[in-house]
């Protein structure tokens, strides 16, 4: 009992709360997602959605119990063993993983389906903390970076090769781990800026269909008028003519990557972003129709099993990618607002805690934990409501499906577990 | 280390949450489009279609009916079928039928049903009710068809059809919708809006396959289709079937009225047409057969041939007009000089009696100069102009030349002339009555329908009105919504009291052995008022015109009958007016010589 009790004692009750909250919210819109009045289903009825998510549910408590009564100090010393499972897992998904919807990322035994993807990030997670644990590690030496960038690279490479760009750009947040942890703001910067400047050139020659002629001939009038008004400091001279060519670069860039390595659907989810009615029965439908369930709430929404949208399929992905769409039209703003919130507070309370962590190997972890629920709850909000191209990532303890649940929930709780040892201080 | 950045990254977190939060209220809130947009999607209208009223005759008899039909919907996604050979044996279809039609279908949509097989008839539908269950993604749709089982009438009860783009744009009320059934011609066309019912209403809410999943806000905005109205016609339908047999292989026209109530018992047009024939699915093939076939089946003639010359059927409004104005009295006897105008038959210095029963052109010549040449005005040519001018007053109020307001669509006018059409023709002040002497005995600028030669012939029946022919007695069950104008008597400018003489002479046509004109129309027990006309035709043998009203006293019915190039009146149309009289008022027919004289008689010679 005196184990037990020490086991409990420290846990972060806002954070379980703020799970348990997100978990139920999210069954019983997986549950309105496919609830058909006619057929007067239960809510519990393993045919339905919401049965075996409740299975799974279940699955995640059992997970929850065994985290909290494994050794800590397991987390740290199998990180790396369980990023090379997880690295040949990936692997061998391309040579036996099922085909779906284009990406071959699914396991296959039986009526027993896994995503290994799902567990990269978790365990990607553990590794870049594990690696950045080592207290020597400096981000701003070479060696130390190209330790990092390998560690990140692995997974989203064969991830990319599954064909799951969706997965692959969540890696992309954790820049922002990074960034906490010392690496200059530079690259951030960069890469923000190059991502402004390739959207806005794809823009204008996609959408406005400018000639790149005009456009390069504006950034070198530009970049002449700089290099003029630097003339006299030689640093800054450089710098402007070096950020010149850049854009003229990424200008470049774009037709090649744009046309050459987006495939025709990613390229149209892009566009639509631009203008919806672009293919309003095509690439926008999806988007249209998301926006309209979620619009057609309202303010305080069509109420619980009253939506019609995602109900008769309108929206497609109801129960899993397309999850947001049932709470904003049956639960209207009030609804969205308090998935927000609670989603927002649980990033938020994850980032407290990582802060306050001894070791740096958990508040790593705790940065990379709170990243990638920040990227998926934003990126997922953002693509239902036409911000983000469809990218087809779940909503975190929302979406249906047993790997995305217990992935999450694993992460989650790995958080907990260090957390709650937060005052026991491994000696390497 | 770095402590600072973690509120970098915080503000980060919020900030993406402001940003969700405003995009999310704008379009949940701010934005209306959505809302539209969704009931757009899920919502769908469908439409409710009423029974059409039936129409019955004047014994209750139906003559017009639903019959239910079967559409064959096929849903290709759910089609299941390793062998078509059965399937197609079934329906009767060749393979290469079957597979047409499925592609159409698939054309269509692969998941929504669409008309595999139109209106299979109820006898073709119970055949293979049976073995059809066994055929996944087929479905049935009962429908109904218009269906008239005794086949005649057609052109009185007209036909439905789809409403064209031009009947949608002239339809101010925009009830219709494309595809709707409407009235086009005859019965079905002029009591539409009663016969037609009102459709109902009903939202449901569809799924993105268009598979209906329940009621739009629990029906609260759906509306109950209410079926049309029954109507009661004033048609005999034994009459009217026996018209049509007379009637058979001769062009002309059969209409026969209730005097005292303007009800029309039969209104035959012939040749006429299978009214089964513009019904279903084979309308557009029927129709332009029909349409143009050269005797011209469409061609209503009982109320659109209006410019048939009326004859001697004329000489009875002339009587009662210079009755009226006084320039003749029953005694008055004019001498039959045939020097002037041809006539016929053995006479030379009959009274009015006697001129009406022998038809003497010299007498009607002379009655018409009095009545035009009254000497009101000094001048010749001008007193003519003032004479007609009354005369064409007294013509109006007989129902000519306009017109008379039957409830069928179409209904034409005749011909009445006017005195600017003499002064147009023959310059004003330049023409008198030796000008238009022709229209003494029913020539010249006159065109009368066998409608109004009926309408005449109740006029005399009733001495002195009529009340406008129409073809309904009942709506819904009641007199109630039956025009006004069908139980009002319209008097003519005649009074009563001049038509004794013209009935007596009338009697006297028929009812004097072989020495009247109308001794075909003689029952021997039944007191037939009647009057010939042979109008003469330019194009080719005269018409065969014969007006007739029994029994003389208290007066059931009349009846006119104009049989196009039969000769004489006294032949074809006093046979088949005398038949008609009998068929109506004893149930059958005695003189069967008679009728083998109107069914197979060569009139001509």
């Amino acid at each position: 009992m005196r184990e037990r009790t020490d086991i409990f004692a420290n846990v972060d009750w806002i954070t379980i709360i703020l799970y348990f909250a997100l978990v139920l919210f999210g069954w019983f819109n997986i549950y309105a997602a496919v609830y058909d009045a006619s057929a007067n289903q239960s809510i519990f009825d393993l045919n339905l959605n919401s049965g075996k998510q409740l299975i799974w549910i279940g699955a995640s408590v059992i997970t929850i119990i065994i985290i909290f009564f494994a050794d800590f100090r397991l987390i740290d010393s199998l990180a790396y063993i369980a990023f090379g499972v997880v690295l040949l897992l990936l692997i061998a998904v391309l040579f036996f993983g099922r085909e779906v919807a284009g990406s071959t990322s699914w396991f296959e035994i039986g009526s027993f389906r896994f995503q290994p993807s799902e567990f990269a990030k978790f365990v990607t997670a553990l590794a870049l903390a594990k690696y950045l644990g080592d207290p020597q590690a400096k981000l701003d030496r070479i060696p130390d970076l190209l330790g990092v960038c390998a560690i990140l690279f692995l997974p989203v490479a064969l991830i990319l090769l599954q064909g799951d760009a969706g997965t692959a750009m969540v890696f992309s947040i954790f820049i922002l781990v990074l960034f906490r942890e010392g690496l200059s703001p530079i690259p951030l910067i960069l890469g923000v800026l190059g991502a402004i400047v390739f959207l806005l050139a794809i823009y204008l020659t996609q959408i406005v269909e400018l000639s790149p002629t005009w456009i390069y001939t504006t950034i070198i009038i530009i970049g002449i008028i700089a290099t003029i008004i630097n003339r006299k400091k030689r640093s800054k001279l450089i710098t402007s003519i070096l950020i010149t060519l850049a854009i003229c670069g990424v200008v470049r860039s774009v037709d090649f990557v744009f046309e050459d390595v987006l495939k025709p659907h990613q390229q149209t989810r892009i566009l639509v972003l631009f203008n919806p009615d672009l293919d309003p029965q095509g690439a926008g439908y999806n988007v249209n129709q998301s926006k309209i369930a979620i619009g057609s709430g309202g303010f305080d929404g069509k109420g619980f099993l009253e939506g019609t949208q995602t109900k008769y399929d309108y929206v497609p992905e109801q129960s899993t990618d397309f999850i947001f769409c049932t709470i904003g039209e049956e639960h209207g703003y009030i609804g969205s607002f308090i998935v927000i919130v609670l989603f927002s507070a649980l990033i938020l309370r994850v980032i407290q805690l990582a802060e306050r962590q001894k070791m740096r190997f958990s508040r790593v972890y705790g940065y990379c934990v709170a990243m990638i629920l920040f990227f998926h709850f934003s990126i997922n909000l953002s693509m239902t409501i036409g911000l983000f191209p469809v990218i087809g990532i779940p909503l975190p303890f929302f979406s249906y499906g047993g790997s995305s649940l217990i992935a999450f929930t694993v992460l989650l709780f790995t958080m907990v577990k260090l957390d709650s040892h937060r005052m026991q201080v491994l000696s390497h | 280390m770095f402590k600072e950045r973690k509120v970098i990254i915080q503000s980060v977190v919020i900030f993406v949450g402001i940003i969700l939060l405003t995009r999310l209220f704008h379009l949940q809130i701010i934005d209306e489009t959505s809302r539209l947009a969704a009931d757009n999607n899920s919502r769908r209208k469908f439409v409710e279609y009423p029974y059409r009223g039936l129409i019955y005759d004047r014994n209750g008899e139906i003559i017009v009916y639903n019959k239910p039909v079967y559409d064959i919907m096929v849903v290709p996604s759910e089609v299941d079928m390793e062998d078509t050979t059965k399937f197609c044996s079934l329906l009767d279809i060749d393979k290469q039928n079957f597979i047409e039609r499925m592609s159409e279908a698939k054309h269509y949509s692969y998941v929504k049903p669409s008309v595999f097989y139109s209106q299979m008839s109820n006898e073709e539908f119970a055949r293979i009710q049976d073995r059809f269950s066994e055929y996944s993604g087929f479905y049935v749709t009962p429908k109904t068809n218009r269906y008239y089982p005794y086949s005649g009438m057609a052109n009185a009860l007209g036909y439905i059809g789809e409403v064209t783009p031009g009947i949608l744009k002239r339809d101010t009320t925009s009830y219709y919708k494309s595809g709707d059934l409407i009235g086009i011609s005859g019965l079905e066309s002029k009591y539409e809006d009663a016969l037609r019912g009102k459709r109902g209403v009903s939202y449901k809410m569809i799924n993105v396959h268009g598979v209906v999943k329940g009621k739009y806000k629990e029906g609260k905005s759906d509306t109950i289709p209410e079926p049309g109205l029954n109507i009661t016609t004033t048609i005999d339908s034994e009459l009217q079937k026996y018209g049509e047999k007379l009637m058979d292989g001769k062009i002309g026209s059969v209409v026969a009225i209730e005097p005292a109530t303007g009800e029309i018992l039969s209104i035959v047009s012939a040749p006429s047409y299978n009214p089964n024939l513009l019904t279903g699915r084979e309308f557009s093939k029927n129709y332009s057969l029909i349409n143009s076939d050269t005797t011209k089946p469409l061609y209503n003639r009982p109320i659109q041939a209006d410019q048939y010359p009326p004859g001697s059927i004329f000489k009875m409004i002339q009587a009662l007009i210079a009755l009226e104005e006084g320039v003749i009295s029953p005694q008055t006897r004019v001498v039959c000089n045939r020097s002037i105008i041809n006539c016929h038959g053995p006479h030379s210095y009959e009274d009015l009696r006697g001129a009406i029963k022998h038809s003497c052109n010299p007498y009607f010549y002379e009655t018409f100069k009095r009545i035009i040449q009254q000497g009101e005005v000094n001048s010749f040519n001008a007193d003519a102009a003032v004479g007609l001018e009354g005369w064409i007053e007294h013509l109006k109020t007989f129902g000519l030349g306009q017109r008379l307001g039957i409830d069928l669509p179409n209904e034409r006018t005749g011909v009445v002339p006017t005195v600017s059409l003499y002064n147009r023709i023959y310059g004003e002040g330049s023409w008198n009555f030796f000008t238009v002497y022709s229209l003494s005995i029913g020539q010249g600028e006159l065109g009368v329908s066998p409608l109004q030669m009926a309408n005449l012939s109740a006029i005399i029946a009733n001495r002195g009105f009529y009340i406008t022919p129409h073809l309904v007695k009942e709506i819904g069950g009641s007199r109630e919504l039956v025009p006004e104008k069908y139980k009002k008597k319209n008097y003519t400018s005649v009074s009563p009291d001049k038509y004794g003489v013209v009935v007596d002479a009338m009697d006297a046509v028929v009812n004097s052995g072989w020495s009247g004109t109308g001794a075909r129309a003689h029952i021997d027990d039944i007191v037939v008022c009647g009057k010939t006309g042979t109008a003469q035709n330019p194009h080719g043998e005269d018409h065969s015109v014969f007006i007739a009203f029994a029994p003389k006293d208290n007066p059931k019915i009349a009846v006119s009958v104009y049989v196009e190039n039969a000769g004489q009146g006294a032949r074809a149309a006093a046979s088949i007016a005398g038949l008609m009289i009998e068929k109506y008022l004893k149930g059958e027919i005695e003189r069967k010589h008679i009728e083998d004289y109107a069914l197979e008689g060569d009139f001509i010679y």
